[in-house]
């Protein structure tokens, strides 16, 4: 058993969007990571899978809740020790076009974090952005560059290494191939699952491309409208779905071989509820065909229902 | 004879920097009733391809190079506006990739249903308002009568996009162009979606041109597909050419770099090197050949024909010309030429 390298307990977020509504992005959501592990977390637009994201990293402020990062609570550190776990904790965004600044060169935006933790000055400052750029498959003669001159899976790297630039020990990774080619994709991910092995990584690898995600996680958590449905191993989870959420959701998946079978999908009725106002109980349960009398009273515990495989439904 | 038509198409665009080639010498043809995709990655030209058809290719910029596109007999591109304004919603219709940007927001949803079916049909308010109900009612739209009075903004993503489909379907089309009608869907979204397209076309016999980039709707959807790469048509076929016996190195390439579901073993993904071409100055010979592993001298130099490859199926690729030892046999050797 590998070692925990963040705990999240709890974890809840609102965002309060007048003075009576708020919306429960992220609500009660605890999981583990493991050092050196690829955790994917689908969901569709709206599940709080970015907000989850982000407020590990420190981006959002935590409702309530604790993130426990190498045994000690984050938000109970020292100013000193913080400034360390945010080196540490680093994220890569979805869109390479709107998260890297237009106005500054490649070399600045990648030498930003160690600026701020003041890492390298100097010659050694330049060496170490040439290292990052050969890492990411960029080459040396782009450091003068802005990032308009860039393509899409080129500006990907950019992001990659401003990521790695701190030497991190965690990366959330916001949906980074999701604004991606086809073929550029496959390049991007090849990548990041080098620099895992290469700089002993730990992800968490956030998108709503389900294909993608199997193919890159080791353990996957299923998101529906701030709540986790279901966690559990890649190969179990996409074999052996057990709640009806994930069942629909994989079986949603648009295959790429004319031949495979279709007779069987589960294709969902309706949209997702309103956010500000989900439904009480289990929130799947106005799309969920199973539905039953104690999904609209009781929110359904987060247990585990086999061997490392996680559920929230009344059905087990 | 083929309900539509398109014969060596070329359109190109003004730009300051330069003249961009976006579509080169493209070729295929839709039958009725059938499903043709275009898939290809972003810049490959699919999108003007199927823009030029409905004839909402911006001139200028645009410029239409040469080629023909006939629909029932009928060429477009020569065609006055008014002509166009005819085929236009009611023979040849359109559903857009972003419903929110494609339906008016300030425009209540049963107006701009009416809207086409009052240019084209001769039919009274009562009877037009009665047919926009049914319609909504058809894409699955719950509460027909009072989603009628509402704004767009008052419906979900999904439902937007099934409002899109019943203006498209309004006047009973001959042919549907859906340029990436569920990308910006989620997938439980796309899946009903897809359900609904599949569902109407087998009702009403409509022929639709969809043009994506995902493979899975391909697979899902389609019975003919053109594969587009730096403005060409590089192949098409069957779905079952173009999974199962693709001919061309970038067909193959992609299916490749897409990871498999359906497996449980973790297999590497194998990319394309390399980024697409620049369409200011495409390459002189076959557009993919900086990228493949299996270029050849001659590739580089001269663009390759379209060749026979089946009943149907073409591909732009030299390793069909019969002196050349053939894909397969390519990719069975270990180390690339």
């Amino acid at each position: 058993m590998s070692k925990t390298i963040l705990e999240i307990e709890n974890l809840t977020k609102y965002f309060s969007i007048n003075k009576n509504e708020t919306v429960k992005a992220v609500d009660d959501i605890s999981f583990a990571i493991n050092e050196g592990e690829t955790l994917g977390l689908v969901g569709e637009s709206g599940s709080g899978k970015t907000t989850l994201g982000k407020t590990i990293v420190g981006l959002n402020d935590l409702t309530a809740g604790e993130i426990i990062y190498k045994g000690k609570d984050v938000n109970k550190l020292s100013k000193e020790d913080k400034k360390r776990v945010n080196r540490e904790l680093q994220i890569i965004f979805q869109d390479p076009q709107s998260s890297l600044n237009p106005r500054m060169r490649v070399e600045d935006i990648i030498a930003e974090g160690i600026d701020a933790h003041k890492l390298h000055t100097g010659q050694e400052r330049q060496d170490r952005i040439y290292e990052l750029l050969d890492l990411v498959g960029l080459s040396e003669d782009h450091v003068r560059r802005y990032p308009h001159e860039f393509s899409g899976g080129q500006r990907q790297r950019i992001g990659i290494a401003r990521a790695l630039a701190v030497n991190p020990k965690f990366i959330v990774a916001d949906e980074p191939v999701s604004a991606l080619d086809v073929s550029i994709q496959a390049q991007v991910i090849n990548l990041m699952e080098q620099l895992k092995e290469k700089e002993g990584l730990t992800y968490l690898f956030i998108a709503h491309d389900l294909s993608v995600v199997k193919h890159i996680s080791d353990r996957i958590g299923v998101m529906y409208l701030g709540k986790m449905m279901e966690l559990a191993d890649g190969n179990s989870l996409y074999e052996d779905p057990m709640h009806p959420y994930t069942q629909a959701l994989l079986s949603a998946i648009s295959i790429a071989n004319p031949n495979a079978d279709r007779r069987d999908r589960i294709v969902l009725k309706g949209d997702p509820p309103n956010p500000a106002q989900p439904p009480s109980g289990c929130r799947f349960r106005t799309r969920c065909k199973f539905a039953m009398d104690i999904c609209a009273e009781k929110v359904p515990e987060w247990k585990e229902v086999r061997d490392n495989h996680w559920t929230a439904c009344h059905l087990y | 004879m083929h309900l539509l038509e398109v014969k060596n198409l070329a359109i190109n665009f003004k730009t300051y920097g330069g003249e961009v080639k976006a579509v080169r010498d493209v070729s295929f043809h839709v039958d009725e009733g059938e499903v043709v995709a275009i898939v290809g990655e972003s810049g490959s030209g699919k999108s003007v391809t199927a823009q030029s058809i409905m004839g909402l290719v911006p001139r200028p910029p645009g410029i239409i190079k040469g080629g023909s596109i006939i629909f029932k007999e009928q060429e477009l591109l020569h065609m006055t506006r008014k002509e166009m304004r005819k085929i236009k919603g009611s023979k040849i219709s359109m559903v857009f990739q972003d419903p929110m940007t494609s339906l008016n927001p300030t425009m209540r949803i049963g107006k701009q249903i009416e809207e086409n079916l009052f240019s084209h049909k001769k039919m009274s308010k009562k009877q037009v308002k009665k047919k926009a109900i049914e319609l909504l009612r058809q894409v699955d739209i719950p509460n027909p009568e009072s989603r009628y009075e509402q704004y767009p903004h008052q419906f979900s993503g999904g439902m937007r996009q099934r409002a899109m489909i019943a203006i498209a379907l309004a006047c009973e089309p001959d042919l549907l162009i859906a340029d990436e009608p569920t990308t910006a869907l989620d997938v439980t979204i796309q899946a009903q979606v897809l359900e609904l397209m599949r569902e109407l076309q087998k009702e009403t016999n409509t022929s639709i041109i969809l043009i994506t980039h995902d493979l899975g709707v391909v697979a899902e959807m389609a019975q003919s597909v053109a594969v587009m790469y730096g403005g060409m048509l590089v192949e098409k076929g069957t779905v079952n050419d173009i999974f199962h016996h693709s001919a061309h190195p970038y067909t193959r390439g992609l299916l490749k770099s897409i990871p498999n579901v359906e497996s449980t073993e973790k297999k590497k993904l194998v990319p394309i090197k390399g980024s697409p071409p620049d369409l200011f100055s495409p390459p002189k010979g076959c557009p993919f050949a900086p990228r493949c592993k299996y270029a050849m001298d001659v590739c580089i130099d001269h663009m390759p024909p379209e060749f026979e490859i089946g009943n149907n199926h073409t591909a732009r690729c030299w390793l069909n010309h019969t002196h050349a030892p053939g894909i397969d046999e390519f990719e069975s050797r270990s180390e690339p030429l």
